[in-house]
Order: structure tokens, then sequence, then C-alpha cells
């Protein structure tokens, strides 16, 4: 009976001093000076244009995340070509990757040496240190998620379904639309959390791409490092606290979805 | 003729599933492809619907070529044993899908679901979802749904194969009544030789990717084309070099002729029917069955000496 | 008489639809935005030779970082399979009041970003320490990042075998005698040890590539508490691309090694299965 107490208190204990305690303290400090200056802290123009530059990103990165996460999960499931195996390898590859290595493969590609980049830049279109960088990055380490997602709930639902709107006179689009799509819109649904909350986390990869420039090229989580680099303690915890309860709600909405995707 | 497959072939692999399979199937008639695992009926019944492609042969539906066409345009009705529902529309949504594919008109599709679902007796349900169902309903709604957009020919691959036995039953002798009822030439796959017998025009045995034998069910239990049929359909007994069946094997208790000497080892008695097992002389072992009629007027009990022959 | 040769089937029209589109959209975006850069980074780091490609790799500050990176991560990790591992069987077998919100709460380092997990850990272990712990630039500092970081994946991989275990098998194992410790040992552990393994592997490769967590926090000392991931980061910004592209790709060898092994553990412990 012990035993039970005893890891109780251990796995309690470890998470307190790893997660809660530490989270709580930057809330309670960020607010320790009063709303008003949180709020003056979050407001400031580089705050601002960071919310706006994340959420952008995101409104980017995301849905074509989300477009390619359902192709791809239905060409690994479905479609069995060879070399299956290894395009679903090529897909976990951003969760294994280091994003300061995403940043510089990026980069090597489209930086001013890069292999395309000069031929770009000289047409006008600026890569790196810009918005198309900082979406690119985004993209590649938010990749996984949605895949990951829909190939088990594919794999689950198997090609029955899918045969007999075949046999009822559906055409492949219209099998996809009103059967696969409704029958993995769970699978879908948690990959778009998972995918929107690495996105909105990601600091590494666009650290390196783009050149963080205040007002410019600041997404929040470089702003968190900027105001700390600048002494701002109150200003990196505010937004830190921003980005918190961004979080906080990434998890409501992941404990509502493994709900209702178990009913 | 409503179904033809000429000279079918179908590999997976290394595996043949079917091999220079030709079958004919009438218009209105209901047919059974009867097999053990493995025998490539649900090959064949799945290339008639064009969920496979065959890699030698060709399959005619009302006359017309189908081998190159989609399963969509080939007018067939198909019924999973898994059901296939679609899990996330209700009952009605579920039946009025080939409808509304085809974007017929609202009223229409409505006289037709509530038509078909009466059909079906499942007028009350049909706005639950199929997890609430039990699998008797489901598949009675997966008929429905199939029948929606009159098939030219009705396919059920082991429609009643996930069900437990009484439920089969019921719905093997439904389906019958319904067969009489809408005449639509109807194929179905089963393994079990009972339900082919029961309520198919005629059977279609396969084994090992071949055609063994077609015909009704008396032909195939009173002429088996070979040791395979008559294995497969209806009880053996193997006496001598010859496989018989078990009710045609005279015993009596006094010797008459070419009969045989044996000894009662194990009498059954199950009902109407009784079996017995018989120690011949040289140790070989052949079981008989009679009527209880019989039985009792031979006074058949254990340790009984009796004299065995083929009936004439 | 039938006919000599047999007629050809015709194959079906191929049209448009999300199966042969979805093969030809996966592949061009996985190219595009994966395959693309990584060729670039791999060619970049040898478009000096290989001799350039081993002195960037053997320079001491890299070799330094490296040796950082693999001894922290793998300490991290041991202590992940244990914690991970003992936090698994409390949400599964035990009950108490916020449990679900405990359960939630595991996911936590995947939805917080890195730098602000960095943050909160100096906040609470660092120079302004209200209960006077203070490891900021120290070793411990990165493996408490790491810790924070890698949390979650040694729990998430152990908790669905642990609901899924049949207890069948530990009871019988009782009924044989067994103590609760050597049922654990004996029944519950291997079959849960797959799952810890592939997710301490998830978690190392993780580790060895983190680098918003640490960045603040372990003060990014060559030699001393300079991970990897900075380090590389150090050489981007002195323009020194080339021994960056290098230590690179020792990490994406090293990460492709890890889902390598996960993929083989993941084989070898569904081998039993039917």
């Amino acid at each position: 009976m012990t035993t039970k107490y005893v890891l109780r208190f251990v796995a309690l204990g470890y998470l307190a001093a790893l997660l809660v305690v530490p989270v709580g303290l930057v809330v309670q400090r960020a607010l320790a000076d009063g709303p008003g200056d949180f709020l003056a802290a979050i407001t400031t123009p580089e705050a601002m244009h960071a919310l706006w530059l994340t959420v952008l990103i995101a409104l980017i990165a995301v849905p074509a995340n989300t477009v390619f996460g359902v192709l791809c999960a239905l060409a690994i499931v479905r479609r069995r070509f060879p070399g299956h195996g290894l395009v679903n390898s090529i897909v976990d590859l951003p969760l294994a990757l280091s994003p300061v290595v995403v940043g510089l493969a990026l980069v090597l590609v489209y930086g001013r040496n890069g292999w395309w980049g000069s031929w770009l830049i000289d047409n006008g279109f600026q890569v790196i240190f810009a918005l198309p960088g900082m979406v690119l990055a985004t993209i590649f380490v938010s990749l996984p998620f949605v895949v990951r997602e829909v190939v088990p709930v594919l794999r689950e639902i198997g090609d029955e379904q899918e045969e007999a709107s075949a046999t009822l006179g559906a055409s492949s689009w219209q099998t996809f639309w009103r059967v696969t799509l409704p029958a993995i819109r769970w699978g879908v649904a948690y990959g778009v959390v998972l995918t929107t909350a690495r996105a909105l986390g990601e600091f590494g990869a666009v650290s390196v791409v783009s050149g963080r420039i205040a007002g410019r090229t600041e997404t929040m989580t470089l702003h968190v490092e900027e105001r700390f680099q600048s002494f701002d303690l109150t200003g990196a915890y505010a937004s830190s606290v921003v980005l918190a309860l961004l979080a906080v709600a990434t998890l409501l909405a992941m404990t509502l979805l493994r709900r209702e995707d178990g009913s | 003729m409503a179904i033809e497959a000429r000279n079918v072939s179908k590999c997976f692999g290394d595996f043949t599933a079917l091999d220079d399979v030709s079958v004919e199937v009438e218009s209105g008639s209901l047919t059974a492809l009867l097999g053990p695992s493995g025998s490539g009926k649900s090959t064949l019944l799945r290339v008639i619907a064009g969920l496979e492609q065959p890699d030698a042969g060709e399959v005619f539906i009302s006359g017309e070529e189908a081998t190159g066409v989609s399963p969509q345009k080939r007018g067939v009705g198909f019924v999973f044993q898994h059901y296939a529902a679609f899990k996330h529309m209700t009952v009605w949504d579920n039946v009025a899908f080939g409808l509304s594919i085809r974007k017929r008109p609202k009223h229409e599709i409505e006289d037709r679901v509530g038509e078909l679902l009466d059909l079906v007796q499942l007028n009350g349900l049909a706005k639950r979802y199929p997890a609430q169902l039990s699998g008797g309903q489901r598949q009675r709604m997966a008929l429905a749904r199939a029948l929606a957009v009159e098939p030219k020919v009705l396919l059920l691959d082991e429609p009643f194969g996930a069900l437990d036995a009484r439920v089969r039953k019921e719905l093997r002798a439904w389906l019958r009544r319904l067969h009489d009822e809408v005449h639509v030439t109807t194929i179905f796959v089963t393994h079990d030789q009972e339900e082919a017998m029961e309520i198919a025009d005629q059977i279609v045995l396969m084994n090992e990717g071949r055609v063994e034998q077609v015909g009704g069910a008396r032909d195939l239990y009173e002429r088996p084309a070979n040791k395979f049929v008559m294995t497969f359909i209806g009880p053996v007994s193997s006496f001598g070099e010859e496989l018989v069946r078990p009710h045609d094997i005279e015993v009596r208790r006094e010797p008459n002729g070419a009969a045989e000497r044996a000894t009662v080892e194990r009498v059954v008695h199950l009902g109407f029917e009784v079996r017995a097992d018989l120690a011949l002389e040289d140790g070989r072992e052949v079981w008989v069955q009679m009527t209880k009629a019989e039985a009792d007027e031979l006074d058949l009990e254990q340790g009984a000496q009796v004299f065995v022959a083929t009936k004439e | 008489m039938s006919s000599v040769a047999q007629p050809v089937v015709k194959p079906l029209r191929r049209r448009r639809n999300p199966a042969s589109l979805s093969l030809g959209v996966t592949s061009g975006y996985l190219s595009l935005i994966v395959l693309i850069p990584l060729a670039a980074l791999v060619l970049r780091s040898t478009e000096g030779g290989a001799r350039a490609f081993w002195n960037a790799v053997t320079e001491p500050q890299a070799v330094a970082a490296l040796k950082i990176t693999f001894l922290i991560s793998l300490i991290v990790v041991i202590v992940n399979a244990v914690a991970g591992t003992v936090i698994a069987w409390v949400l599964v077998r035990d009950s108490f009041r916020g449990k679900s919100i405990v359960n939630a709460l595991i996911d936590l380092p995947f939805a917080l970003p890195t730098i602000v997990a960095g943050l909160t850990l100096l906040a609470l272990y660092g120079p302004k320490s209200p209960i006077g712990v203070n490891v900021a630039y120290t070793t411990s500092a990165l493996v408490l990042a790491l810790l924070f970081v890698t949390l979650p994946f040694v729990v998430r991989t152990v908790q669905p075998v642990l609901l899924e275990l049949d207890r069948d098998m530990e009871e019988a194992a009782q009924s044989l005698g067994a103590t609760p410790l050597q049922t654990f040992r004996r029944v519950v552990f291997p079959n849960l040890f797959p799952a810890i393994l592939s997710g301490t592997a998830l978690g190392f490769a993780r580790s060895l590539g983190e680098f918003g967590s640490v960045v603040l926090i372990s003060g990014n000392q060559p030699f001393k508490t300079e991970v990897a991931s900075v380090y590389i980061f150090g050489q981007i910004e002195s323009d020194n691309v080339t021994g960056a592209a290098a230590v690179s790709v020792v990490l994406l060898v090293a990460s492709l090694a890890v889902l390598l092994a996960i993929g083989g553990v993941r084989r070898w412990a569904t081998r039993h299965d039917n």
C-alpha cells in the first residue's frame, strides 16, 4: 500500500518541481508589478508586431501542413507505393532534428550564397531575413503532426467504406469528401492543434533565418529572448505569459479532442 | 445472361487466387459462390464488382463488357461482410447516399429511402447511427443502401459471416424472401454449405481458384463431379475404396450376399437421426446414418453384430 | 472452340483523383521543404572535401560541444526512463483528485515554447531564485532544461501500453505466488520495455538538438556548458558556415540513427503479436 503513496508522491513532486512551480513563478512575477505594467509590456509596438507576425506565420504554415498531412497520410496508407516506409521516416525527421540545423539548411538554399538564394534576391524575392524564410522554417518543424495523427486513423477505418462508396457510384473525389474526410476528422483536428502549438512556439529555426530585427522579423518567441537580453525581465515574462496561455489553450483543445475521439 | 465471367485469372504475388475461371449467372437468379477459405470466391466476386482487376479474362454484365469499367459505373450493389457502414452518417443518410451522389430530387430520395427502410424493416431506426444498431440491423441497412440505386446485380461477400448463428439463419431465410420479392440478380459468397444449399438457385463450388462444379443443391449432393465436391457437400463415409453417403450404407442383422460383417462400436441418437460407428472385420471403421425407425427395427446397440453393404 | 489468344484487359483509366494527386503533392512538398535544404546542408559540409569536414568536426570547441551534448542527453534520458515510467504508472494505476489535470499537464512541454520553458526554469533555479537554488550557467542547468522538454516522451509511449496491458497476466503471476515486485520485474516490465525504449530514444533525439530552453539558462560557455546546437548557432553568426554545416551533419546522422533504431525497436516489440 505504501508503495502507491510513495510513487504518487515522487511522480507529483517531480512534476511540480519541474513544470508547475517554474511556470507558476513566471506568471506570478509577470503580474507582480500589477496588471498595468503587464498590459503595457504586451502592448508595445514590438510586442504587438511580434504577436501579429507569429499569428500570420501560423495562419500560413498550419493550413499548408494540414493539406499536405492529409494527402501524405492517404499516399502512405492507401497507395502503398514502394518507398512508403522511407516517406514515413522523412516525415518523422523534423521531430528529431535540431531547429538550428533546420534554419541553417534553409539558409544554405535560400540565403545570399545559397543554391537559389542569389537568383531569388536578384529577382526581388527575399526569403531569408524575411517572412517567407520564417514561414518555411515553421512549416519544416511542424510538418509531421497531421500525418502522424491521420495515418493510424486511416489504417484503422480500412478500405471498406471507400469501396462501398465506389460501388454506390461515388467518384474518387466524392468518396474523399463525403466518406474519407469525415471519418478522419478527429485525427485531423488533433493534428491541427499540435501543428499550431508547434508553429506558435518555434524558436531555434526562426532564430537563424529571421535576423531577429525587432519590429520587422521578430516572432513572439524571439521577442521574449530579445526582452531578456535587454534586461527587461518584466517584458520577457509578460510575453511568456501570453505564450503560456496559448499553450494552456492548446492543452485544453487536446484534452477535449481526445475525449471526442474516444466517444 | 446477367453476369458472365470468362477465363478470369488473378494472382496476388505468388498466390493464385483465380485460375481460368468461367461462370455464368442467369438473370434474376440467386447464386452462391461456395468454397473453403482461399478458394477464390471472394476474389471472383470483387472482380465482378470491379474492386479488383483480373490479370486475364473478361467480365460481362447484362451482355456488355465491364472488364475495364470502374466500380462506380458497373451498376453493381455490394454488401460487405463487416457492413462497411458510413459510421458518421445516420441510417437514413447511409441508405440515401447513392441517390444523393446521383443528385436525385429530394422528394424522390425521401420516397425511395422510406420504401427501402420498410422493405428491410428498419423504419423506426432511420435517425440512428450504425454504432447503435445490432449486427443484423446493420447488414439490413447495408442491403437497403445497395438496393437504393437499383443495381443490375447484387453482390454479397459473406454477408452473414460476422453474425451469430441464430441471426445468421434468420437473415438467410429473409434474404431468400427479399430476393423473391425484388428479383435482382444476386450472387453471394459463403463458406457455409448449408447456407448455400438452403437458399441458392445455383451453386458454384470453388476450390483453390478453380470451379469444381456448378449446379443446384441436389445436383451437387447426388451427382458430385469429384471427391472434393462430395466431401464438401454433405456427409461422407469411407467404405472400402470408395466414398459413400453414410445413409447409402445398408445395415442388416442377417448376412446378405456380399455384405461384410461388422461390430457396432458406438451408437448416437440425434433425435430423428441415428449415427453408428462400426468396426469391420479387418479393423477398418465406417460410420453410418439411418432414421430412428430403422435403428429401432434393427435393435442397434453397442457390441451388436451386423452386416453392411452399400445400397444398390 | 475457344479463342487462341487471351484478350488484353483494358486498364482502368487513371483520372486525377485524390490518391494519385496525393502521391505527387507529397513528394513535391517533402522535396521542397525537407529534402532539398537537407541536401544543401550535406553538400555544403563536404564542399571543402573530406579533410575540411574532418577538421571542422574535430575542432576542440566542436568536440567539446558534441561531447557535452551526448553525455548530458544520456543522463537526461536515463532519468526520464525512470521518472517517465513512474509517472505513467501513477497516471494509469492510481486515482486521485485532479488526475485528469495532471494528465493534461504532461503535454505542457510539447505546447510551451522552449524559450519560455528556459525562462521559467531560470526564474526558479537561477540567480533570482525564491528558494535560493541557483544552478544557472552550470551543467545542472542543462540537465534541468532537457528534462523539462523531454518529459512527455516516455510518459506518452508507456501510458497506452500500460492501459492495454492484460491484468490477467499479473493476476496469474500473483496466483502462482509472485510478489508485486517479482510480478513487476518479470511480467509487467518486459512488456513495457519496448515502449520505454522508444520513448527514451525519441527523448534522446530531441535532447541532442535542443536549443531554445538551454540558450538562456546555461550561459553557453564553450567547453563547459555549450551544447552542439548553440555551437552551430555561434558558427553561423561568425560566418563559419562550413563548420556549422559539418557539425550539423553529425547531429543529422545521429537523429537518423535514432529514428531507425526506434523503427527497429517497434518491429522487435511486435514480434510476438499476430
